[in-house]
């Protein structure tokens, strides 16, 4: 009736996933149960869960990814601290779940924290800063973020109910396979894997289309902003590549399920088939998580120096080269499996070429910083620690991508350590930077500058506290996974890094801490005009948080920063452009389609999970008839009126005309 | 700090600053930024891993990847100092610096940024290009002397020695001749694993079904820790063996005393040696079936089996026999 | 500042990219204005960005069939003892899926045409044909793979044959989900007419079922032709 679903799927004998698992699901049933008295349901029903805004969608793909990113982080402490005891002791964790933490620790980390925040940030500034009112396909978005979220619930639901994979978090086999691996945790992966995947590459159909198709008049390609020039490039990634992952995942999944032998050791199987194919998607991934984050460094450096983006066109050519030549590099994953000496160098040598794109980048930041008149803010601040660890992290990179350094280092602390570096150093910084630096567009009010700092210094040092002990540990010849180790040498560089992690975990609690004192706070960090951080681009043309339609009138676009040359014209001239015309607007309605079908694709994962055969062909049905129901719909849109516009924009402007009236006579 | 490694280990005879000295003379390190950072890391303790190498290939290895360092730091250190000094100087406060908002664009410096990283990768590209043509681990160690021949299979969770050419094979324990190379083929019995001797060099993948191939040398006798480089299971973390290197007639007397003690490692035996197992202690087999590893390899004997899903709910959260 | 004023972006704009074009304005934000390239006009109207959009969607999904076909490449000579695709294939079968598919693409090309002329009748029609045809493909396609599993060349017998069943069975699971696809669009031509929403659908199954035909083309060349010389 329930598969091989039984009560003793419940880790009842072991205290430690009992516990948490029970922590979270209080906490879980409380939060929904103050929202049920609080009388706040309706209003998240109507406002956030059906929304299809894509600023609302932005601001809860961020919020997924960084509840997720806490989970994926109380993983790391577990491991780091499991380390730091087990020097030929057996510590706290027994190897079977110690191999489930690290295997959760980076799936969620790359799938549910940083895939989540980056898409997150693309969702609500790509469509403000192109000048236009939504992405080409609203709902379409809305499902998108509610598929991810059910990934998200798939991989937290293992922890409770069963197991997770214990294989590392790219499940390779033979290892994942059947014989290895009979329990339900491969089994969680590959569904949270594959339905989460169709609802990311739903996203990257959604933005290559906008970008490409949807942009303010008189914007053309080069008068994008970089941060969409990135979005494109990483949503062009997106389309192509995540349909590897899928194909990879499913013949996997075919494997285990359907006695196919695509990757088994018998009957003519091929392991590194899979470690070829599932790094083709791999490589590229982590471009889609560093190139958004590399855009909103050229938006923060740039806003917070005062000037424009040097060598703006270089920079596009760097992204769309690392665009193109991160789809030639994936065999530096494995050049220990021994593909020969062509192949692996090859393979280095195009690696190391991806470096020319990426040091381009850092100088035309470093000429940006030039001549400017910088701000110390805390976008700022994450900025130039980006640009200082990154720099470290990349040299790391194109280390290991010398073969015969990589058979010395492969899958030592020293690689844990360089990719640590550079997304830490990369896209973490740039998520906190880009959090910052748009909160009070989404919001209306800025976060608390004090307790930013504080918790970027923090994160600074508590990283290379963390994880340069780590590079001298590999050095020394420590793999990576270990549940515990005998060798003295490595003793000391261990538990500095176990140091370091308390120094993060303070870090993290001062995050919390600034969100929380900013919400207290909040109309004294107010925002008023719109424009906080005397921007450069269209979105800080709105007011903060804009309304649902974005613009009242789209902008007419005349140069690379349309927005700095209105409010330079503005200021000149102490007045704002005449008012214009304003018409009704239609948006799109919003719309349950994308939270219903997630709720049936996480009941068909979950039966998927425990072969409940029943419930499998009752979510799939569902489906089928919830895009029916969609489908039939007659009216998609709903028409904002003229005066509602009016009064919405003249609100704005009035708000810039006492800005400019309080800051006359002010240099622009 | 004493670089000791698995349990009760012999202490080399030279003192490590000699070993190191000497491995700098023999190996020619040109670099002089490399010997200082050999220098600097021995200091730091760094003595005992990757960079401590005790045979050619790891030390060609070690000398490629100091030197890449070395030429990466060129460019690395200079920016990261012009990253600091801009963002200080140009801070807004500063009224001495000049405020350029219109130098947007120069040629000149397009041409510097595209231009030296491109011919740093170029230098780069061909240390790729030579060295992992010369470090192939296919590629033979030249010797006057014939390789020892020693096939290796990964086990769960444990290492299988097989010397085809003595008659003998062993767990956990690799004994080989000093100053003669060894010729590795490697094979899995079941997962994916890397055979790795942090101080000898280079590691290989062994995966079942197929062969690979190794050549390593350790220049002197010594005790060298050796472990899977590539997660294989809840036992990974006891996967690992020490690599004794003996002189010559150390050898053939450790062959003998194999010859004289043990089991005999036939089909049943290694049907049993199969069975997942873990922290396992080393011991030695007197006589080996010759045509084993090729069974193994041709999987004539299917590959080991998993857990065992025999138990309740085994096949939702399978349990590790102790 | 009327829409001609070009004088400001050539004295401002530091990198001289103003094309110093006439453009006309778009006005409150509705969709669709005079283009005059580079994307300049504004936000395309909703037919050009719902096609593009399904464009890049079947970009997408030929890159995953991409995967499977890098996977049958590497399999296909991993029969482990069993059947080759020489023994197995059954050619008249074959031949004939390839027949039902490709007039099946001629069909809905007519539905094309006749939806151009609003046509309620001939649209059915064409439609029901290209239905059926594609039923048949899918009947033949099935009735061979359980011809093979009878014979114990079934996916599990061997790594080629996983291949061969994933690749040529995702393709019948795409016509599958098409014929679904295809049902609902006659039932909302039916009761709705040709609403603009519907004929942009309309467009994207065109182009769907016309994808699945190359992606056949393909298949047959890759698994069938070359197999047959392995």
């Amino acid at each position: 009736m329930f598969g091989k679903l039984t009560w003793q799927a419940i880790p009842w004998d072991q205290p430690i996933p009992l516990v948490a698992g029970s922590v979270v699901v209080l906490i879980v049933l409380a939060v929904l149960a103050w929202v049920v008295i609080k009388g706040y349901l309706p209003y998240l029903w109507r406002e956030w869960i059906t929304s299809v805004d894509h600023k609302r969608i932005g601001v809860m793909y961020t919020l997924l990814g960084a509840v997720m990113l806490l989970r994926g982080f109380i993983d790391a402490i577990m491991m780091r601290s499991q380390q730091a005891a087990a020097f030929r002791a057996a510590g706290y964790l027994p190897p079977e779940h110690y191999d489930q933490i690290f295997s959760a620790h980076g799936t969620i980390m790359i799938f549910f924290a940083a895939m989540p925040i980056v898409i997150g940030l693309m969702n609500f500034a790509v469509p403000l800063q192109l000048g236009v009112r939504d992405v080409a396909f609203p709902t379409l978005n809305s499902t998108s973020f509610w598929l991810t979220a059910t990934g998200a619930l798939l991989v937290n639901i293992s922890l409770v109910i069963g197991e997770f994979a214990r294989t590392g978090w790219l499940v390779y086999p033979p290892l994942s396979g059947l014989p290895y691996s009979p329990g339900v945790g491969v089994d969680y992966y590959l569904w949270a894997l594959l339905i989460s995947g169709v609802g990311t590459l739903m996203t990257g159909i959604n933005f290559v289309t906008t970008i490409l198709k949807i942009r303010a008049p008189g914007m053309s390609y080069l008068r994008m902003t970089i941060f969409c020039w990135t979005a494109l490039a990483a949503n062009l990634l997106i389309v192509a590549a995540f349909p590897i992952l899928t194909a990879t995942l499913a013949m996997l999944a075919l494997d285990r399920y359907l006695d196919f032998h695509f990757f088994t050791n018998e009957a003519g199987g091929n392991m590194m088939m899979f470690i070829n194919l599932i790094w083709a998607w791999g490589h590229p991934e982590v471009y889609i998580l560093v190139l958004p984050a590399f855009g909103i460094f050229s938006e923060v450096i740039s806003t917070f120096s005062g000037k424009p983006l040097f060598n703006y066109r270089s920079m596009v050519a760097a992204t769309m080269f690392i665009c193109l030549v991160s789809y030639m590099v994936w065999l530096h994953h494995f050049f220990t499996m021994g593909a020969g000496a062509n192949v692996n160098a090859f393979f280095g040598i195009s690696t190391s070429i991806i470096a020319v794109g990426t040091g381009v980048k850092i100088y035309n930041w470093l000429f940006t910083m030039y001549g400017g008149r910088i701000r110390f803010t805390t976008p700022m601040l994450w900025s130039i620690g980006f640009l200082v660890t990154f720099v470290i992290g990349g040299m790391t990179g194109v280390l290991l991508a010398v073969p015969p350094a990589d058979f010395l280092l492969h899958n030592s602390l020293f690689l844990v350590a360089h990719f640590h570096n550079v997304i830490i150093g990369g896209v973490l910084f740039a998520a906190f930077a880009g959090i910052t630096y748009w909160f009070p567009k989404a919001f209306g009010f800025k976060l608390d500058e004090g307790w930013g700092k504080i918790a970027f210094w923090l994160s600074l040092i508590g990283f290379y506290v963390v994880f340069m002990p780590l590079y001298v540990a590999g050095l020394l010849g420590m793999t990576r996974r270990l549940q515990h180790y005998g060798v003295a040498a490595w003793r000391p560089w261990v538990l500095v890094a176990g140091i370091g992690i308390i120094i993060m975990i303070c870090a993290a609690a001062c995050q919390v801490v600034q969100f929380v004192v900013s919400i207290r706070r909040r109309d004294e960090l107010r925002d008023e005009t719109g424009d906080p951080w005397d921007g450069r681009s269209l979105e800080w043309a709105t007011a903060s948080p804009p309304p649902p339609f974005n613009f009242a009138v789209l902008p007419d676009v005349r140069g690379e920063e349309p927005y700095w040359e209105i409010k330079r014209r503005a200021i000149e001239t102490q007045q704002l452009s005449a008012e214009p015309k304003y018409e009704p607007i239609e948006m799109p309605r919003n719309s349950p389609t994308g939270f219903i079908t997630a709720f049936f694709c996480t009941m068909t994962g979950f039966a998927l999970i425990w072969h409940i055969w029943w419930m499998v062909g009752l979510g799939i049905v569902a489906a089928y008839a919830v895009f029916v129901w969609f489908a039939w719909r007659d009216v998609t849109e709903y028409s904002i009126p003229a005066e509602e516009v009016a009064r919405f924009d003249r609100a704005r402007r009035q708000a810039r005309e006492q800005w400019l009236a309080q800051h006359a006579g002010q240099p622009a | 700090m004493r670089a000791a490694l698995v349990g009760t280990v012999k202490q080399l005879p030279d003192s490590r600053s000699a070993v190191v000295t000497r491995a700098l003379q023999r190996h020619a390190v040109p670099c002089r930024m490399s010997a200082a950072l050999i220098a600097l890391l021995s200091v730091s303790g760094c003595s005992g891993g990757v960079l401590d190498a005790q045979g050619p290939i790891g030390a060609a290895d070690a000398k490629i990847l100091l030197n890449a360092v070395g030429i990466m730091l060129v460019i690395v250190v200079p920016t990261i100092i012009a990253i600091l000094a801009f963002g200080w100087w140009f801070r807004a406060s500063n009224t001495r610096a000049r405020y350029r908002p219109e130098f947007v664009y120069s040629g000149g410096i397009e041409v510097v940024v595209w231009g030296i990283p491109t011919l740093v990768i170029m230098f780069l590209g061909g240390v790729i290009w030579i060295g992992s043509h010369d470090l192939d681990p296919f590629k033979p160690i030249s010797s006057p002397d014939k390789p020892t021949e020693v096939q290796v299979v990964s086990l769960d969770w444990k290492w299988l020695f097989i010397y085809p050419d003595q008659g003998v094979a062993s767990v956990n324990e690799l004994a080989v001749p000093a100053g003669i190379p060894v010729h590795f083929s490697l094979t899995s019995a079941s997962v994916m694993n890397m055979f790795f001797v942090p101080q000898l060099g280079s590691m290989i993948a062994t995966m079942n079904g197929m062969v690979t191939q190794l050549h390593l040398a350790a220049d002197k006798p010594g005790e060298f820790y050796g472990q899977s480089a590539q997660f294989s299971g809840d036992g990974f973390s006891d996967m690992n063996f020490i690599l004794r290197a003996v002189p010559q007639d150390g050898f053939a007397q450790w062959i003998a005393t194999a010859r004289q003690s043990g089991s005999a490692l036939d089909r049943t035996s290694y049907l049993a040696l199969c069975q997942q197992s873990s922290n396992v202690r080393p011991f030695t087999y007197r006589t080996v079936d010759a045509s084993l590893f090729n069974a193994v390899v041709n999987q004539q004997l299917p590959p080991c089996p998993g857990p065992n899903i025999e138990g309740p709910g085994a096949t939702v959260r399978p349990r590790l026999e102790r | 500042m009327s829409a001609t004023d070009t004088s400001f972006d050539r004295a401002t704009d530091p990198y001289r990219v103003g094309h110093g074009r006439e453009w006309l304005s778009a006005g409150a934000g509705r969709g669709y204005v005079h283009a005059t390239g580079h994307g300049e006009g504004g936000p395309a109207s909703k037919r050009v960005i719902v096609g593009y959009g399904f464009w890049i969607f079947l970009l997408s999904d030929i890159v995953m069939f991409s995967a499977f076909f890098a996977a049958h490449a590497v399999l296909q000579t991993a029969t482990a003892g069993g059947p080759s695709g020489r023994e197995l294939f059954n050619w008249w079968s074959i031949v004939l899926q390839t027949f039902l598919l490709l007039v099946s693409s001629f069909t809905c090309g007519l539905s094309a045409v006749a939806t151009e002329a609003r046509s309620q009748l001939w649209t059915q029609l064409a439609l029901l044909v290209t239905g059926l045809l594609g039923l048949g493909f899918l009947a033949l396609e099935g009735r061979d793979f359980a011809g093979m599993v009878l014979q114990g060349a079934g996916p599990d017998r061997s790594a080629f044959l996983s291949s061969l069943f994933a690749v040529v069975g995702l393709h019948g699971l795409h016509v599958s989900a098409g014929l679904l696809w295809l049902g609902t669009m006659m039932a909302q031509i039916f009761v709705k007419g040709f609403r603009a929403d519907i004929l942009r659908r309309m467009v994207c199954f065109n182009l769907f079922w016309h994808a699945l035909d190359i992606i056949w083309v393909a298949l047959f060349t890759i698994v069938y032709l070359i197999g047959l010389g392995r």
